[in-house]
């Protein structure tokens, strides 16, 4: 492990930082719920400050420092231009980078581009087969639904490491479907090792966090209200566009957030079903770490990810249906 | 009442759930601008005749006539009946106004064509000027008075009300029967109305039929079941009775409390056992020397308007309701006129009380 090199101040703002936390902390806690309550979230708290709040004030200086320990930009302009380092360098030595031929590099800037891309067709997909699946299996007098929810728990079980192997040998080569097919007179097909099977991997894997929100939602929801509809005039469909479908919208967003989120930052499924052919920004991040062991540009291109997804949540937030969207519809 | 056509008519209908029956052999026929009240303990089966008749269910056998048409297969959202639900099943991303126009929205009605109509229901049901208010904001009594709203702006000939008033505490309740009763007459709908409650079923209905453990027990007015039910089940459930083992000696002698006693009945045949029922206010104190039975006061209760006193004479302990009060311990005599004493025959479900 590198060594950490914070100088005196980083210490010092840090630990105000920390004291500040704290002491919000406390008085929340005594203002809902008085001293004896508040107790029993103290473990949860010390949690939260070492594993969460420590590490982000962290990552947050190491993304606007050099190696050296100074404040700078670079990191962030690296983001912007991967060539910037290494111009840097040559202007340096007395050359000029342009009339070399360098121009600037669009490495992270793609590799982010792509897996928000990526991200959201994951997304519209365990949509698109998420609330089907969800209204099915809350369906009051489908006795199957509490063996479907079961079934889709099951794979949640294992680990997801493991869920990406197994779908690694079924689509590989001399993988079982290509073994099936070949035994039936087919010929192989290339399942793996391209954008389909990346997303395939990370659709498999998501799919559960967008079926339970919309479950939920859905068989909470009061059996009457179908009924009401239908005793005013609604039939099926209508029942569903005017009062399901809006009441379920609470569980499509958070189905949408728990989904979104994990994709935007997925890495090894990319790496194993994609073959390294595609880069996805969990995998840029890891590699920047571990790989190129640049931890000041790996912070800033967290920090960068962190802000894009608080971004895209509050966005979610504004079209959030629970104050105006009955109207909309 | 007699004069209007028969609107809603169930013949045999019966209804299993699981192997369990939960009706059996309902007929039952409700006229034009009637209010019926399907009144029964809980399980009764009073309720699933309501959804029957909404379409939420189908009988296993049977028929439904709507208006000389069968309607027993369907669907809820063609039948020209509205329901106002327990607990009211308003919708909650809507406000009040959307909840009233949903059924008219669904009817393609013209936008000035549905503001007219739902200004005009929150007139009728008093809460003028709460159009865009949120459903949630709303009191128990305001929501109920919202979802009749959402029920009526549709003209139904038949309105069904499936315990409309359950969850309302009693000063509201009252007001709101009242008002219900008001406007069943004004707007000359047909009320089906399904409760529990005896004192509720007494005030507001023409016709009240009353079921238990899926049959239907009697059908008659309000009156006419207070004052003649047809069962010991049906006296015990509508107001108060003293119901008392005796035999039937021949027409219009019935011996009980080792008396015999003229009653108004007939037909049972000679010396057969009986169900007697009297209503604790049919029987009146009278001094000892002159009541047809004497016996000791055990307890005095003060009910407001009247009081109660059990009384014991040996055999039975009766309960009296008079507004002149006797001190309990006193020795007193009681009387009933033949015309006060109901003969029933026992019924199977009873003995086993």
């Amino acid at each position: 492990m590198m060594d950490l090199h914070l100088p005196a101040w980083a210490i010092w703002v840090m630990l105000a930082g920390l004291a500040v936390f704290i002491v919000m902390f406390i008085i929340i806690l005594r203002r809902n719920h008085g001293v004896k309550r508040s107790m029993f979230s103290t473990p949860y708290a010390l949690w939260m400050i070492i594993f969460t709040i420590i590490p982000c004030l962290l990552v947050a200086y190491y993304a606007f420092t050099d190696a050296n320990g100074k404040f700078t930009l670079d990191n962030f302009i690296s983001f912007w231009d991967s060539n910037h380092e290494m111009n840097k360098e040559l202007a340096n030595l007395g050359f000029d980078p342009a009339a070399m031929g360098f121009t600037r590099g669009m490495v992270n800037i793609s590799t982010l581009v792509y897996s928000l891309w990526m991200a959201f067709l994951c997304t519209v997909i365990c949509l698109l087969i998420g609330y089907p699946a969800a209204l099915f299996m809350a369906e009051r007098d489908f006795k199957l639904g509490a063996t479907l929810v079961t079934l889709f728990i099951i794979p949640m079980w294992m680990n997801f490491l493991l869920r990406t192997i197994a779908w690694m040998s079924l689509l590989e080569d001399n993988g079982l479907i290509n073994t099936l097919l070949v035994s039936l007179g087919f010929s192989r097909v290339q399942l793996m090792y391209n954008n389909s099977a990346v997303l395939l991997g990370m659709v498999y894997n998501f799919l559960p966090f967008m079926v339970f929100p919309i479950y939920n939602s859905i068989s909470k929801q009061d059996y009457r209200l179908t009924e009401a509809a239908m005793d005013l005039g609604a039939g099926r469909m209508l029942t569903f566009i005017r009062v399901t479908f809006p009441l379920s919208l609470p569980g499509v967003v958070s189905g949408i957030t728990m989904v979104f989120m994990p994709a935007v930052t997925t890495f090894f499924i990319p790496r194993m079903l994609g073959g390294g052919n595609t880069e996805m920004f969990g995998d840029l991040i890891e590699r920047t770490f571990l790989t190129a062991n640049n931890w000041n540009l790996g912070s800033a291109l967290s920090l960068i990810m962190m802000v894009l997804i608080l971004l895209s949540l509050g966005l979610l937030r504004k079209v959030d249906p629970e104050g105006e969207g009955g109207s909309m519809i | 009442m007699s004069e209007e056509p028969r609107m809603i008519h169930l013949e045999n209908i019966s209804k299993e759930y699981n192997g369990v029956t939960v009706l059996s052999d309902i007929n039952l026929y409700i006229r034009k601008k009637e209010f019926v009240t399907l009144l029964g303990p809980s399980g009764c089966g009073k309720t699933t005749t309501l959804r029957i008749i909404g379409g939420f269910e189908y009988p296993s056998t049977g028929r439904v006539v709507f208006d000389g048409k069968d309607i027993t297969t369907l669907p809820p959202y063609k039948r020209r009946v509205n329901t106002v639900f327990q607990k009211y099943a308003l919708f909650p991303h809507l406000n009040v106004q959307d909840n009233i126009a949903f059924g008219l929205k669904i009817k393609k009605m013209s936008r000035g064509e549905i503001s007219r109509r739902v200004d005009k229901m929150l007139d009728l049901v008093n809460l003028n000027g709460y159009g865009k208010r949120s459903v949630e904001s709303l009191s128990g009594g305001q929501q109920q008075r919202i979802a009749i709203a959402r029920a009526l702006v549709n003209e139904p000939e038949v309105l069904l009300l499936d315990e409309p008033l359950g969850a309302l505490d009693l000063k509201l309740r009252k007001e709101m029967q009242l008002e219900l009763k008001s406007m069943q007459q004004r707007l000359g709908i047909t009320f089906l109305y399904v409760t529990h409650d005896q004192e509720e079923a007494l005030t507001m209905s023409d016709t009240i039929v009353v079921m238990n453990a899926g049959h239907i027990l009697q059908i008659g007015t309000p009156k006419k079941i207070y004052d003649e039910p047809k069962s010991a089940f049906v006296a015990r459930f509508i107001g108060e009775s003293n119901i008392i083992r005796g035999t039937m000696v021949r027409d219009e002698l019935v011996h009980f409390s080792d008396m015999d006693f003229a009653c108004v009945d007939s037909g049972f045949g000679e010396n057969v056992p009986v169900d007697v029922v009297i209503r604790p206010e049919d029987l009146m104190i009278v001094g000892e020397d002159i009541g047809q039975l004497t016996g000791v006061v055990k307890s005095v209760l003060f009910k407001g308007v009247h009081y109660e006193m059990m009384i014991d004479t040996g055999d039975f302990t009766w309960k009296v309701h008079s507004t002149t009060m006797q001190p309990a311990g006193s020795r007193v005599g009681l009387s009933v006129v033949p015309f006060n004493i109901h003969i029933m025959r026992p019924t199977k479900e009873d003995s086993a009380k």
